[in-house]
């Protein structure tokens, strides 16, 4: 980008739109990840491409991201009209027209798929919770909590830092409670888990949370790869 | 055989090919974009200096592969697995035949793995004997993500897939190496799922499951998986290059390994030519994990690295390994990780 087209008005609210999009797998938005290529409006119509590190990065994941991108673009007060396409890619076609036809997943790949996305949403939505679940503990651990504690810890233990943002935020999308009294170790549905469970949990994190960071970088390394000259 | 400080590391490559991805031999924009992934992948992970040309990468000689792999490369024997790619190529990408013309030529050098796919039904089933016959098959290479026409891809937990993996063990192929990609029927599911690795490895504990990548991008739910088969292993194909480019994010990656599923179930591979095994060994023979992290992943001993390199491959292939390698590898090789009922404590 591009950051020269989003610097005004209008184009600042598209980019920040596209931000609130994240690659579901890798948990970050698709803008800090370098996959908008380009994001300009003019008279209230919006123009956006997005590409990814390689030409076979899954469908599935791929479809949310253009769906999502164009969701948010046109919830932009001012924006009339969006514009969203996949590049590079081996399905794109079918993925540009079924987005911007408002198909649905089944409807771009009739023949190979048997349902939308939201499970597949769900699963990653969970282990991105896990994942910040496992950061929000280490910080604990370091501020002096024992292990066995952490069964009985409230979200207000917690002191106010990137990891709590980031779990309140993962479990807004869950549906699970974000208040000060909340349980902050529960189970995928929010559930509590007993003292003597918490380590082995806490332990499957962690397995998360390196693999999560592992794809997330390695993703970013082959977009450079891909894209040397204007990759961020 | 690589020798360093007076320890000798018997080396199986338990991933190479032998592939053709050259335009003359792409059917359409599918194989030029699998190479062009592939090569992706060789120029962002391997150090400067071992970044070849698109064109040598698309098409190699046997020459290189000889070269790379055994005289500057320290591997003793080289597994060969197919990746047949059929709808990609005209002539396949890298098939059974292809491996076993080179490895006839040079004898006692390369294991000649073959393949199947459960979507050809009856026929392939006569047709995986005859393979089997010819190259004296002990392992298959699956790759779940291969188009087919319409279909983009399969499960191991298809009905047909049991029917071939019943016929794997009636032919003695015992090890079945699974490579997943990023389609599969349906489409909406995730595709890197391990899940079904998982009810095979419980259905037949007589064979042995290797799954290259450790399951990347899934590490996780592999770790997950394999603590409760024993028959399952993790293939170290494209992990080893992070040695190089994010070395600590290699050792995140081996000590998960090492506390999940413990030394005896890891095995080396190149996954050449996208990276080259000379580099992998003496990178990996020099490794350790970093001090900060040895509290909770402890230490990569000399025996882990034998075993890693070459001996837990070695005893999958019955391959004979030289006594010289073998007498002072010690370890037991029990991850910690490895009973689910009682999961270790965490340390901060």
């Amino acid at each position: 980008m591009t950051a020269i087209d989003a610097r005004a008005g209008l184009g600042a609210q598209v980019w920040a739109a596209l931000a609130t999009v994240r690659d579901p797998e890798l948990d970050q938005p698709v803008t800090d990840l370098g996959f908008v290529s380009v994001a300009e409006v003019e008279d209230g119509r919006a123009r956006v491409r997005l590409r990814l590190p390689t030409y076979f990065c899954a469908p599935n994941f791929a479809y949310l991201m253009v769906a999502d991108a164009r969701d948010a673009v046109l919830d932009v007060p001012g924006v009339s009209e969006v514009d969203v396409q996949l590049v590079d890619h081996f399905a794109a076609e079918e993925i540009n027209e079924g987005v911007a036809a408002a198909a649905g997943f089944t409807g771009s790949f009739p023949a190979q798929a048997t349902g939308e996305l939201d499970e597949l949403r769900v699963t990653f939505r969970r282990k991105a919770h896990l994942a910040c679940l496992e950061r929000a503990c280490q910080k604990l651990i370091a501020g002096g909590w024992h292990i066995e504690e952490l069964a009985h810890v409230q979200l207000s233990d917690l002191p106010d830092s990137p990891e709590r943002a980031s779990l309140v935020r993962r479990r807004a999308e869950l549906g699970l409670p974000t208040d000060d009294g909340a349980r902050l170790f529960t189970d995928d549905d929010g559930g509590p888990v007993e003292a003597g469970s918490v380590a082995g949990r806490l332990r499957f994190a962690k397995a998360v949370r390196v693999s999560v960071d592992g794809n997330a970088a390695f993703c970013q390394g082959l977009l450079r790869t891909r894209y040397p000259e204007e990759a961020s | 055989m690589y020798t360093k400080d007076g320890e000798h590391y018997f080396i199986v490559d338990s991933h190479t090919h032998f592939w053709d991805g050259s335009p003359a031999n792409q059917a359409n924009r599918y194989g030029k974009g699998f190479i062009e992934c592939f090569y992706d992948y060789h120029r962002n992970l391997s150090p400067e200096s071992e970044v070849w040309t698109l064109e040598k990468f698309s098409k190699y000689s046997e020459e290189d592969l000889l070269h790379d792999l055994f005289e500057i490369g320290y591997v003793d024997k080289a597994i060969f697995q197919p990746t047949y790619l059929s709808d990609f190529y005209v002539n396949g990408f890298n098939t059974t035949e292809q491996d076993g013309a080179v490895a006839e030529r040079n004898p006692g050098k390369f294991i000649v793995n073959g393949a199947w796919d459960p979507r050809d039904g009856e026929a392939g089933l006569d047709k995986l004997e005859e393979l089997s016959q010819r190259w004296d098959l002990r392992g298959v290479k699956l790759y779940t993500a291969e188009w087919k026409g319409d279909s983009k891809g399969w499960k191991l937990t298809d009905p047909w897939s049991y029917r071939y993996l019943e016929k794997c063990e009636q032919l003695g192929i015992r090890n079945i190496h699974i490579h997943k990609g990023p389609t599969i029927y349906p489409l909406n599911r995730d595709a890197f799922d391990v899940a079904d690795c998982d009810e095979v490895a419980s259905a037949f504990p007589n064979l042995n499951f290797i799954i290259e990548h450790v399951g990347l991008p899934r590490l996780e739910d592999f770790c997950w998986i394999a603590t409760q088969e024993p028959n399952m292993y993790g293939g170290l194909a494209v992990v080893m290059p992070f040695i190089h480019t994010r070395p600590r994010y290699f050792a995140q990656v081996i000590g998960e390994l090492l506390y999940w599923i413990g030394e005896d179930r890891i095995t080396f591979a190149s996954d050449y030519a996208i990276w080259q095994p000379k580099w992998l060994v003496e990178k990996f023979v020099d490794f350790q994990i970093p001090a900060d992290m040895r509290g909770e992943y402890g230490e990569l001993t000399t025996s882990a690295k034998k075993k890693i390199l070459g001996l837990n491959a070695a005893k999958l292939y019955d391959i004979e390994v030289p006594a010289a390698v073998t007498a002072d590898v010690s370890g037991n090789g029990t991850a910690v990780g490895s009973d689910p009922v009682s999961p270790a404590g965490v340390t901060a």
